[in-house]
């Protein structure tokens, strides 16, 4: 048991039907030129309404009306399966895509990380119906029988060598990967299973069919090794999803930006990384993109946390045409640290940590919004200090009286209203960059008990300016 | 109805029910000092709620009121958020009030979206103390910071004009801030009747 297979049986359906609402609505897809549609792959509950791959879309149309249609596009499913080989990455460093429609990628050094095979098993199956994938997991010692095993059986393990052959052996002959015209001679010459055509002897069989079949069946028990073209994850994250009508509210991308948020997630976990900034793209008919950028503090991947973030940014644009399509695109892919948590929290109903209110409260208030104090090392009030990501302690000035509030424009004080109650304090600097400053503070204090700070150029005989509040 | 009962036999046979004042808990947010502590019903701000501090204008002491808890709150490695102040705070005035100004967050929004960002901060749980001034807010907007107040367990404060002293309001502390004399009121407190007799608030330098 050392190499997994998953077989997505309906994998072209299933990257259709998850980018719906209701995965339950009937849906086929169509091929063919326009003037012979055909249908191509239908779902359980079109079936349901009598619709068969193979008919035509005429007398699919005869028997109901009341089923959605989709084209079935082979790069999509090439897509989907490179998708969903990045989401096994995580799993395993040697993920395949050898085989359409599977992935097939070695398990037996994961397991000590994983836990034990049954837990994994679990845990790969709620991911997968998770992201809306229908599949077939299958394990066996090497990757060809994982594969064949998986036409047959669904959750099967196969611990050793031995078991292998007993389980290869009751395979009927048209399912063990054979060409058809081989495994039609096969069966001609009154060999059923696999085990009967085993006992035959070796030579008799290189005369009479082709080595490639002999190839085939020694990989799969193992005799011989497959080399596996091993998959390697992109750099960048670009999926795209067609709306099937004009879209006018924010209401209806929800849906495909939880889908699209959480394939970022999961592609994110596979890779290890988070993601910092990316893009969502509004595509409209005969207009350019309408681009929303969402860029975050620290590299994130948590999906309901990337979700909302988006959501916050989508809600407030607006844009003059209908959408017709969405795609998230991510062109940086920094490296993930996890969050250094305490297991003895102080505060252990903390439900949303500072980090993550502080995404929350920039995607809505904007990015500039949230942000520190830090201290200038500078005598001038107005450029004593400055804002900031980060703060920064500052020395500390003991014995010097500064006010709590800092005017950003000082006011002009009447100057009967005032009484000088401490001053003057003379600041005196900033001849080496243009603003050069010579004023005099005084501690004053208005008719009503309210004491202020305020200055007055040294020289000039005007009003009393105020710059502060001592709060 | 004839009968005469001993009130001792009633307490005994425990059919009475004799109600007793609750200890007051003590408050684990002094506020620094020491006259305010002592008329304050739990000798402290009260926790996870919100303080309403009602003033005339500004430069009467507002900031140094709350300083002292927002430096031990800062000290201790607590979040101190401000949201959208009315003006710029000093680094040097707070730093030698013993605020760690690293761990002072200041947050720009408009009157409608600071109420917005004060209860989403409150209800995070994340920050030790959250200060707004809120100028429109009213009975419902106050009960929410209230409730969100209890739900993140944050010190809440709202600095308000001295005019909406006479508006009820859900807060559990309401402190009216007097410039001349120089004198703190306690309109309001949860948990003990609120001392009439005002209390003499020298502001210092």
């Amino acid at each position: 048991m050392r190499w997994v297979c998953i077989l997505f049986p309906q994998l072209a359906l299933d990257a259709v039907l998850r980018q719906r609402a209701d995965p339950d609505e009937p849906l086929a897809l169509l091929t063919g030129p326009a003037q012979r549609r055909v249908l191509q792959a239908v779902n359980a509950s079109a079936r349901a309404l009598g619709l068969r791959p193979g008919q035509s879309m005429t007398a699919a149309q005869a028997l109901s009306k009341g089923f959605f249609t989709a084209e079935y596009d082979a790069a999509e499913i090439e897509h989907w399966q490179q998708f969903l080989a990045a989401w096994a990455y995580r799993f395993s460093s040697q993920v395949s895509v050898h085989y359409p429609r599977a992935v097939v990628f070695e398990i037996e050094s994961s397991l000590g990380l994983f836990g034990d095979w049954p837990q994994l098993e679990a845990r790969l199956r709620a991911e997968l119906g998770e992201l809306g994938f229908r599949h077939r997991i299958v394990a066996a010692p090497n990757p060809v029988a994982a594969r064949i095993l998986a036409n047959a059986y669904d959750g099967l393990v196969v611990p050793d060598d031995q078991a292998l052959q007993h389980h290869l052996g009751q395979l009927p002959v048209d399912r063990v990967g054979l060409e058809a015209s081989v495994a039609t001679a096969l069966s001609r010459m009154g060999l059923r299973t696999l085990s009967q055509v085993q006992a035959l002897p070796r030579q008799s069989l290189a005369r009479r069919f082709e080595s490639q079949v002999l190839k085939h069946l020694d990989a799969l028990f193992g005799t011989r090794r497959l080399a596996l073209a091993f998959y390697l994850p992109p750099d960048r994250f670009d999926v795209r999803i067609e709306l099937n009508f004009d879209v006018q509210s924010h209401q209806a991308l929800l849906f495909p930006l939880r889908r699209l948020t959480g394939d970022l997630s999961a592609f994110l976990c596979g890779r290890d990384s988070g993601v910092q900034r990316f893009d969502l793209h509004l595509e409209h008919a005969g207009l350019p993109d309408s681009v929303i950028k969402v860029g975050l503090l620290s590299a994130e991947r948590d999906p309901a946390m990337l979700f909302e973030l988006a959501r916050g940014r989508l809600e407030q644009v607006q844009v003059e045409a209908p959408v017709r399509g969405f795609r998230l695109r991510a062109e940086d892919l920094p490296a993930f640290v996890p969050q250094y948590q305490e297991l003895f929290d102080d505060r252990p109903q903390q439900s949303l940590p500072w980090e993550q209110l502080r995404e929350r409260l920039r995607a809505r208030l904007g990015d500039d919004a949230v942000h520190g104090l830090r201290f200038q090392a500078d005598h001038r009030p107005e450029c004593a200090w400055q804002a900031s990501a980060d703060s920064q302690r500052c020395a500390d000035m003991p014995g010097v009286q500064r006010p709590g509030w800092l005017l950003t424009e000082p006011q002009a004080v009447h100057e009967g209203s005032t009484r000088i109650l401490m001053g003057p304090e003379r600041i005196e600097s900033g001849w080496w960059d243009g603003d050069d400053v010579r004023r005099d503070y005084y501690l004053v204090e208005t008719r009503s008990g309210q004491q202020g700070w305020a200055y007055r150029a040294v020289g000039e005989d005007g009003p009393l300016w105020l710059q502060g509040w001592f709060a | 109805m004839g009968a005469v009962v001993a009130l001792d036999t009633l307490f005994n046979g425990g059919q009475v029910w004799k109600g007793r004042p609750a200890p007051p808990t003590v408050s684990p947010q002094p506020t620094g000092h020491a006259a305010l502590d002592a008329a304050l019903p739990t000798g402290g701000w009260p926790e996870a709620a919100l303080t309403e501090i009602l003033l005339a204008g500004q430069g009467v002491g507002e900031l140094q009121l709350v300083w002292p808890a927002l430096a031990r709150l800062s000290a201790a490695g607590e979040r101190i958020v401000l949201v959208a102040p009315p003006y710029v705070p000093y680094p040097q005035a707070w730093q030698n009030a013993g605020v760690d100004l690293r761990q002072l967050s200041i947050i720009q929004a408009s009157e409608r979206d600071a109420l917005w960002a004060a209860e989403q901060c409150l209800r995070s749980g994340s920050c030790g103390a959250v200060l707004c001034w809120p100028h429109k807010a009213d009975d419902r907007a106050l009960r929410r910071l209230q409730v969100a107040a209890e739900t993140g367990s944050t010190l809440a404060f709202a600095y308000r004009s001295i005019n909406e002293a006479i508006n009820p309001s859900p807060a559990a502390l309401r402190i009216a801030i007097d410039a001349r004399p120089a004198q703190l009121r306690v309109l309001k407190c949860r948990g003990g009747l609120a001392r009439s007799a005002p209390i003499a608030f020298p502001m210092g330098h």
